[in-house]
């Protein structure tokens, strides 16, 4: 879809006419019907790809079928609306969370402007409270007494088709980011209502391409861009060509190798695409320099699980890949590399879902001897401890000067910093790196904005959209960008390194985007290296 | 329209208890079968949607960190906010029940051209909500004197503090005025600000007025239609309740019974409406859970039987390849391919 | 993971607080409703009905105090044919002679507090204080 001029955007996002800007709705928000249009939905799910992931065991995806969201008629299973009680009253039985979360809400309004969608498209149903009233008004009308006997005029609602239709436009403007969570003051947490939303839409065969292509994609291949094992392999030997041309050191790795000590697992776009590629290099160079025995997997290729984004039976089953391979491998504990909610999975499902992972050892950094206590059992340590160890150590050596073309930003990765509290870490990593300055306070950490187009929403169909959902984060990173001159936004994720590309390409074209690894790596002296020749980092090389 | 349905129910339910006590014999509906009906609705009420809510599981370890999280010894861990024992947890919650102190990290995010979005610090609802929810508080201990006999000495001293600056008489207490003052902020905000109002709903607006309506009752009894408010008869009642022998002496005026019998509608709507929040607060797992996930296994009780695509499946699919691009496989290709390998 | 340990304890001290009157009274000695004592002079007549007094004494008290103590108002009240001086000690306690049987009775009762006694002198202590002089 094409997307709207700056200068368009950027007035209408200010004057709406919206809520967030300000106008005030006429009429009650249940009488308003959704409508899809080219650019406010993305593409439905390939009839193909549904059929095999309902064909793998343990997978349910069904009512494979061509559709599109403006069609009037969405070919809805037989008794779609039974599927979706039921599916509600399931649910409502697994998860406390959806209970309580159901039950407590009363309506303060504190999560409202905390929402970046709302802020960015100031649509009510935006605000986190509203998005769960999408949800809550059906659970009203058939769980609970009052909804029962006062109806709509305790804010319940029947379910229909153009709730359904709702709920399918709105589950796919969150992105579980959690921001709203922090300041609810009973902790309701969208994310959860946003999972249930998608579940139950999964039911009755609702689901977006760009999530279930790459859920297929990993299931069968190992990694969400659905690289087979050798171009996999070809990739990283590319990017250690490329590492060796730029700094002399030819990084040594191996696939899928039994009795290495360490498994590595990335998303794989860290493999695939700029400049996530550059991250991946700043890997390779990291583990050369210390002399790390680990290997990659090309079974296990993905940190990223889609899975997330669509039920919890899929995240599980892509999730079980990692201690799978593990295991096989015979390695002592796994290190993950830089991704959002690919820790969210590692940190708060991955050993309760396939654990416990008895048949790894508590991580112990080889060069350090430090015991990652916090990962004790999960055997699973973030790139970022396991560096920000090492410099601790003093078992690497900088040349911060090599940065130096370099002003950073650190944008919090929504899931390392609210459903991990990994924050302080790449912070520390930074300080020794590169000259970095903070964003305004209500925009990082805890606090931090999303990139807008997590969870399986940064695809090119809703690029207003993602633009919208991302202005927060933009207008931040342009504040350090023209108040400390600003040209790189730092990140551990990612999905963020290829969205906040395209986002600040849109906003801040002058802000480019890194990881944190690739800053590490281009700081990284090693013995018999030829690039202390070159004036500049690694990145500015290749360019 | 939802704000004036609240005011026309409060005002009907005034009706009935106002007219109905008029009646002879029906003060010991009022005052005697209600109250214990709307008690035990509320007791009975309250702990079934608890063991309800309970019954479900938390089967993943939701907690949402709101600073550092423990790692490594040098990065320092934010206790409160990313707690990583029970102690650590017990403490959140406490400040977040006592102070609401996610609250208290309230913003206010505005857009102004450029595009350019400022946030500043916003604690009137924090604010609002303190002085609502604390005066609540102390006007139900306060209660009590009409309920223990004896009087506890700390009932006595906490009616001193309250009346302190000894306005009038009987004596005003501060937390009359605070409770009153709560629900005429919390009910005005909802109508002026314009994101609340447009999610609010009659439950929201329903039990301010409510509220308010028993503070004012109770405030009018008080000061101002004594008439036939004999307190030594209304104790006498109250004593009666909790000691199961009640008794009502001489006639008690009827802003008495309407001032009870509001109290009992909001004891019997209480389980069933977002007041229940009282209780949800503790048990919300996004704050009540340790972030040590990493460190403890949390277990699922009903974590489902899946198994990955496995890697023998997989290699089957890929195997020709694998070997191909040197990848170490399992079973190697049939002897035929081997040769294949060899010759290139 | 149901978190029994602390649902169940949570909700027992939830109900032992919300029926704490319930087993306070149960365990303490109920006073028995008071009964202020008469005037033990005999007098029959008060300066208003013996209703309105028990529902508005505390009203008639503080505007008497404030009529004389900050305007001056020191003027006799007539009733009944009966003149009454603006005061406590003047007025009232000339025929409810002891605080403790007559204020004290149900104030104690129902843990009303008032200040009237910061600065009056009870009967007793008036007539103690007068000995010592």
């Amino acid at each position: 879809m094409s997307v709207p001029k700056l200068e368009q955007l950027s007035q209408s996002v200010v004057q709406g006419p919206s809520l967030a800007a300000g106008a005030i709705p006429t009429r009650d928000w249940m009488d308003i019907p959704v409508k899809f249009t080219p650019g406010s939905y993305a593409y439905v799910a390939k009839k193909d790809k549904v059929e095999y992931l309902n064909s793998q065991s343990g997978l349910s995806f069904p009512n494979a079928r061509e559709w599109s969201p403006e069609d009037d008629d969405w070919k809805l299973p037989e008794g779609w609306k039974e599927i979706i009680l039921k599916g509600l009253q399931e649910r409502l039985g697994k998860f406390r969370s959806l209970k309580i979360f159901m039950d407590c809400c009363v309506r303060c309004g504190a999560c409202a402007d905390k929402c970046h969608f709302f802020l960015g498209t100031g649509d009510p149903k935006n605000m986190p409270v509203l998005r769960a009233e999408l949800l809550r008004s059906v659970y009203r009308n058939d769980f609970t007494l009052g909804g029962k006997i006062l109806g709509r005029m305790v804010g319940a609602r029947e379910m229909t088709v153009s709730v359904l239709k709702e709920w399918f436009m709105y589950s796919y403007q969150c992105t579980e980011c959690r921001r709203c969570s922090i300041f609810c003051p009973y902790g309701i947490d969208t994310a959860e209502i946003t999972m249930m939303l998608r579940e139950l839409l999964h039911l009755v065969g609702i689901g977006i391409n760009w999530i279930l292509e790459p859920v297929s994609n990993s299931n069968r291949t190992g990694n969400h861009m659905g690289l087979q094992p050798h171009t996999f392999k070809d990739n990283v030997e590319f990017l250690v060509e490329d590492v060796e041309s730029l700094t002399g050191v030819k990084p040594d790795i191996s696939f899928n190798r039994k009795g290495a000590e360490i498994l590595f697992i990335t998303p794989s776009a860290d493999v695939f695409a700029e400049p996530g590629l550059y991250t991946a290099m700043g890997y390779l160079l990291l583990f050369e320099a210390i002399g790390l025995d680990y290997t990659w997997s090309t079974y296990a290729s993905e940190g990223g699980n889609f899975g997330l984004f669509t039920n919890n039976e899929a995240m599980k089953k892509l999730n079980a890949k990692m201690y799978a391979e593990a295991e096989r491998l015979g390695v002592k504990y796994i290190i993950g590399g830089e991704c959002g909610h690919m820790w969210r999975v590692v940190h708060q499902y991955m050993e309760t879902m396939n654990g416990p992972a008895d048949f790894l050892e508590k991580p112990v950094s080889p060069i350090t001897g430090t015991v990652f206590e916090n990962a004790a059992s999960s055997k699973m340590v973030h790139i970022s401890e396991f560096t920000a160890d090492l410099i601790k150590h003093g078992k690497l050596k900088f040349d911060k000067s090599r940065n130096s073309h370099i002003k950073a930003t650190f944008h919090d990765s929504c899931n390392p910093a609210r459903a991990m509290g990994l924050i302080d870490e790449p912070r520390y990593i930074l300080d020794h790196v590169v000259d970095w300055v903070e964003m305004p306070e209500n925009t990082i950490r805890e606090q931090t904005f999303c990139c807008g187009s997590g969870t399986g929403l940064n695809t090119d169909e809703i690029m207003e959209l993602r633009m919208r959902a991302g202005l927060p984060r933009a207008n931040a990173v342009k504040y350090v960008h023209e108040k400390h001159g600003v040209n790189m936004l730092s990140c551990v994720c990612a999905i963020d390194r290829a969205t906040l590309t395209s986002l600040n390409d849109y906003w801040t074209p002058e802000v480019g985007v890194c990881g944190v690894t690739e800053l590490v790596a281009n700081a990284i002296v090693q013995e018999d290296e030829t690039r202390g020749e070159l004036e500049e980092g690694l990145r500015t090389m290749v360019f | 329209m939802k704000y004036a349905f609240s005011f026309l129910a409060v005002i009907a339910l005034i009706l009935i208890a106002w007219l109905g006590s008029q009646i002879p014999g029906m003060p010991y509906l009022f005052g005697i079968a209600l109250p214990y009906l709307a008690m035990m609705i509320f007791l009975g009420g309250f702990v079934y949607r608890v063991v309800q809510w309970g019954k479900s599981p938390v089967p993943f370890s939701i907690q949402t960190t709101c600073g550092q999280g423990k790692s490594l010894d040098f990065i320092k861990h934010d206790r409160l906010e990313a707690p990583d024992t029970t102690a650590e947890v017990v403490a959140r919650m406490f400040l977040e029940i006592v102070t609401f102190r996610s609250l208290f990290r309230n913003t206010k995010s505005e857009l102004h051209d450029g595009p350019k979005i400022t946030y500043e610090s916003s604690k009137w609802l924090w604010l609002f909500a303190i002085i609502f929810h604390y005066s609540f508080l102390m006007v139900v201990i306060r209660h009590m004197r009409l309920f223990l006999d004896p009087v506890p000495f700390w009932i006595a001293w906490l009616e001193f503090g309250d009346g302190l600056f000894q306005v009038g008489a009987p004596t005003w207490y501060m937390t009359d005025i605070g409770l009153l003052a709560g629900c005429v902020l919390l009910f005005s905000r909802r109508l002026i600000t314009r994101h609340v109002r447009f999610i609010s709903l009659v439950n929201d607006y329903f039990p301010l007025v409510l509220i308010f309506a028993i503070a004012v009752t109770g405030i009018l009894m008080r000061y101002f239609l004594r008439t036939e408010i004999d307190i030594v008869n209304i104790k006498q009642l109250a004593v009666g309740l909790v000691t199961f022998s009640p008794v009502i002496g001489t006639e008690i005026g009827a802003i008495f019974y309407i001032h009870l019998f509001l109290v009992c509608v909001l004891l019997a709507y209480f389980p069933f409406s977002k007041l229940m929040h009282f209780a949800g607060v503790f048990m919300s797992p996004t704050r009540n859970m340790k972030n040590n996930t990493r460190a403890v296994r949390h277990v699922n009780p009903w974590n489902p039987k899946i198994i990955p695509h496995s890697y023998g499946g997989y290699e089957d699919e890929f195997r020709e390849f694998m070997v191909d691009s040197g990848i170490p496989v399992e079973k190697e290709l049939p002897p035929k391919k081997d040769e294949e390998k060899d010759e290139e | 993971m149901y978190n029994k340990r602390f649902i169940i304890p949570g909700l027992v001290i939830f109900v032992l607080f919300v029926t704490f009157p319930l087993w306070f009274n149960a365990f303490s000695t109920a006073s028995p409703v008071p009964k202020p004592e008469l005037p033990p002079g005999g007098e029959k007549e008060c300066v208003a009905p013996a209703s309105e007094m028990r529902d508005r004494h505390m009203v008639l008290l503080n505007e008497w105090r404030d009529g004389v103590l900050r305007d001056g108002e020191r003027d006799v009240i007539t009733v009944g044919g009966k003149q009454y001086r603006k005061g406590l000690q003047m007025a009232c306690m000339q025929c409810h002679t002891s605080k403790e049987k007559f204020c004290d009775t149900c104030h104690d009762y129902t843990s009303v507090k008032p200040f009237c006694w910061d600065c009056h002198l009870t009967p007793e202590e008036a007539a103690l204080k007068k000995e010592t002089h």
